[in-house]
């Protein structure tokens, strides 16, 4: 991509801004919000079939349109900034990256038409009650039995695990790390949601009872896929987080220019007016982070992508957490209710802050591949 | 930083990194990083330096032929100026008319101006100084107060100019000054040539605060420069400095952000040597402070690649400053407590090394060039479109 975007991408933009302003606007976000599914099966089928996003970066083989990852950048970018609820993050940065990691090409050829297509939502459970997201934090145990591998154990933080239609499972076998498919109506699996903060991102808890999977690639290697998948998702992410960041500083300027306090708009004033300017700070360099990532990803240069990765999440999800808090404070009491959206942006900010760990996990994870 | 800008730029690279193998050597190659904007240090040999390059023919890359450059494209320039922060040449002596002045007469000055004064420009027979601040005049440039008059084929100059870089070796300057006396704020005033070697101007070095007579402040009594000495039209100097400041630093921050990438390299090997990594607070700082540097990076790279494909610079070109120079300071004050004691020693009559000089001359950054306020301001203004203060 060249660190600028050329004029089809400038256009894929437009396509997704306007599909995201009529299918995802504050009306449809709190109305998911309030939902304990979160998932609007109608829109999700609207987005496969007119403008193909979960296929947009699947490689053509495996029906997809095989994009780069500058584009896929482009549409999470503009999913954060409408706060798009639903399984989007977990299907294509998760689930369809992991497959396309995992050394298993049955698998892709079996799995990844139906992602590709819309027709499933798909996600990875990783994180168990620990909340890790490193290897060593990977201890449901999975056992293989002359009728096939069993997982018996639990996964929890699952992003909308109780959605999810195809579970990519990372389980440890004797030999290690171990990546398994298992379907959402598999014998012994039982899902819950959680109640979450942030009620425009869904979580479950999973568990296992003896659950019968599908081990994918060589059992015990699959680690290497999971970190480079985390990778990935963690530009993304990042994406993300630039995006709604963008939208909650222009509510916030949008607001300071008609707000009237002491006979002139309270933009006027340098306190507001320096604060929105180091907004814009903060979600450039942000965005920077996020297409060095992405410029990373188009470039497969491994080493540069596991730095790319850890800086964007260190330093995105500060940054908007940093900006939506900005954001109520710009607003004022207006800015504290329910009923204004800014809330919506602060507590997204918070759950993306630990979706794939925390700012000082991916600053040690940036420090480890730093050598220091 | 490893960049490759293609096969059509492939010669003209290998040309230049031949040039450079051969001539950055000796007294300049000991030199090598040595400089900054506003870094006097080793001002000889960088100005020997410079003219080394002169005769390379490698000042003014994309200038047209006729005024001495080289007519090539802003991709030569970006390259050559990325070539050269790898070869960690000095910092150019002459960077105030090869970045401002010159562009500045490109984009507005008479050919008769460009005829006469790109040429010593490029040959670095003339050197240039800024004046536009003023005693009363910083921030609020438009109060500057500095007068002007014509008499006859010629203006006649007074005032004072204040902070001029390297203002105590110009031959030249390049005044804003007041040509109505009737005049308020931004209406009225010239962007005058002046010439330094007359009774009517007098140039004082400053000392900064790192020991350097970096600066200057000057003098004018009834100086005198020539009718067509002004750039633009008489009456409209406003615009013209503005069009001055907002030249787009593009393929010179290149250097600069190289000499940054050293210093992070530099910090962390200081780190690692002063056992700082184990040490959670430090530990922190030092990984964000990499951070930073590898921000800067991209963002100069994404207003590069703007200018390059043809398209306006996004709004990153102007978050870009206020960003680098704090963050910037940030990385010297880390460098300098990771120093501990060891790093407050100087050398004989206040000599730094080169971190101690980098991070004095780094709380500079954020005041030249608009403050860190006033780029705040900016942004909030023409970015996001708040609302001016009103004007008491
Ligand atoms: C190393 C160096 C080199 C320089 N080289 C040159 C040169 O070559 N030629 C030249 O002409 N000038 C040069 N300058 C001058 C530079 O442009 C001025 O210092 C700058 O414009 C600030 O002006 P000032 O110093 O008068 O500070 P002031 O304008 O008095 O500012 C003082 C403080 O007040 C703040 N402030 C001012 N106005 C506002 C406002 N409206 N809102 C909020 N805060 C405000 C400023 O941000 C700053 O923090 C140089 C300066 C330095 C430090």
């Amino acid at each position: 991509m060249d660190l600028t975007f050329s004029q089809e991408q400038d256009e894929l933009r437009k396509v997704v801004r306007s599909f995201l302003a009529k299918h995802s606007d504050e009306a449809a976000v709190r109305r998911l919000a309030a939902d304990t599914r979160g998932h609007d099966p109608v829109v999700w089928r609207r987005m496969a079939g007119e403008i193909g996003l979960q296929g947009l970066a699947v490689p053509e083989e495996y029906g997809g349109s095989g994009s780069s990852y500058a584009d896929l950048g482009i549409v999470f970018e503009e999913a954060g900034r409408a706060l798009l609820c639903g399984p989007y993050f977990a299907t294509v940065a998760l689930a369809a990256e992991a497959l396309l990691r995992c050394d298993d090409e049955q698998a892709r050829c079996d799995l990844l038409p139906g992602i590709a297509s819309g027709e499933t939502i798909a996600t990875l459970a990783l994180t168990e009650d620990s909340g890790r997201w490193d290897e060593p934090g990977i201890r449901l145990a999975a056992h293989d039995t002359p009728g096939g591998w069993r997982l018996t154990g639990a996964k929890t933080y699952v992003p909308d695990g109780h959605l999810a239609d195809l579970l990519l499972v990372a389980a440890r076998t004797p030999t290690g790390v171990s990546l398994f498919v298992v379907d959402a109506d598999a014998h012994g699996l039982t899902r819950t949601p959680l109640p979450t903060l942030d009620q425009t991102r869904k979580q479950a808890r999973l568990e296992f009872g003896g659950t019968p999977a599908r081990l994918l690639g060589a059992q015990g290697a699959a680690w290497p896929a999971l970190e480079r998948t985390l990778a990935t998702a963690s530009v993304l992410l990042a994406a993300e987080q630039v995006g709604a960041a963008a939208a909650a500083l222009e509510a916030a300027a949008d607001y300071a220019r008609i707000r009237v306090q002491y006979g002139r708009p309270i933009g006027s004033f340098q306190g507001i007016k320096h604060k929105c300017a180091d907004m814009l700070v903060e979600i450039e360099s942000a965005r920077s982070a996020v297409y060095a990532g992405l410029w990373a990803l188009d470039g497969r240069d491994d080493a540069e992508i596991g730095l790319a990765a850890a800086l964007a999440q260190a330093f995105c999800s500060e940054a908007f957490t940093r900006v939506a808090g900005d954001t109520i404070q710009v607003h004022g009491g207006i800015g504290f209710t329910w009923e204004h959206p800014a809330h919506l942006y602060l507590k997204r900010a918070k759950s993306s802050e630990v979706l794939l760990g925390t700012p000082s996990y991916h600053r040690e994870l940036l420090a480890a591949r730093l050598g220091i | 930083m490893e960049l490759d800008f293609g096969p059509a730029v492939r010669d003209f690279r290998d040309e230049l990194r031949d040039w450079l193998a051969d001539h950055l050597v000796g007294e300049f190659a000991a030199h090598r990083g040595v400089g900054g904007p506003t870094d006097g240090a080793a001002w000889e040999v960088r100005l020997a330096w410079d003219r080394e390059l002169a005769r390379g023919h490698w000042l003014g890359v994309s200038w047209p032929r006729e005024y001495g450059g080289r007519g090539l494209g802003l991709l030569e320039e970006i390259v050559f100026e990325y070539e050269y922060a790898r070869a960690n040449a000095p910092y150019r002596a002459t960077g105030n008319a090869l970045d401002l002045l010159g562009p500045l007469l490109l984009k507005m000055g008479a050919e008769e101006q460009k005829k006469r004064f790109l040429p010593p420009v490029l040959a670095v027979e003339e050197l240039w100084g800024q004046g536009f601040s003023e005693p009363g005049a910083g921030s609020d440039l438009a109060s500057v107060r500095t007068r002007a008059e014509r008499d006859g084929e010629a203006w006649v100059v007074s005032g004072q100019k204040v902070w001029t870089s390297f203002g105590v070796h110009a031959d030249w300057l390049y005044v804003l000054a007041r040509t109505d006396p009737d005049s308020a704020r931004h209406r009225g005033l010239t962007m005058l040539l002046l010439p330094t070697d007359q009774p009517g101007v007098e140039i004082r070095p400053i000392r900064n605060l790192a020991g350097q007579d970096e600066f200057a402040e000057v003098f004018l009594s009834d100086a005198r420069t020539g009718a067509d000495m002004v750039v633009g039209e008489a009456g409209q100097g406003w615009r013209t400095a503005m069009a001055a400041l907002g030249i787009e630093r593009g393929a010179t921050l290149l250097p600069q952000q190289l000499t940054f990438e050293r210093e992070a390299e530099a910090l962390l090997d200081l780190a690692r040597e002063r056992g700082a990594l184990d040490d959670p607070m430090l530990r922190r700082r030092i990984i964000d402070a990499w951070i930073s540097v590898r921000i800067m990076r991209t963002t100069n790279l994404r207003t590069l690649a703007e200018l390059t494909a043809g398209r306006t610079p996004g709004a990153q070109a102007t978050t870009a400053k206020l960003y680098a120079s704090t963050r910037h300071q940030q990385l010297g004050h880390l460098a300098q407590e990771l120093a501990g004691p060891a790093g407050q020693i100087v050398g004989e009559d206040y000599g730094l090394d080169t971190r101690q000089r980098s991070f004095l001359l780094s709380l500079a950054e954020t005041i030249y060039g608009g403050s860190s306020e006033i780029q705040r301001t900016i942004i909030g203004e023409q970015v996001l479109g708040l609302p001016k203060e009103p004007r008491p």
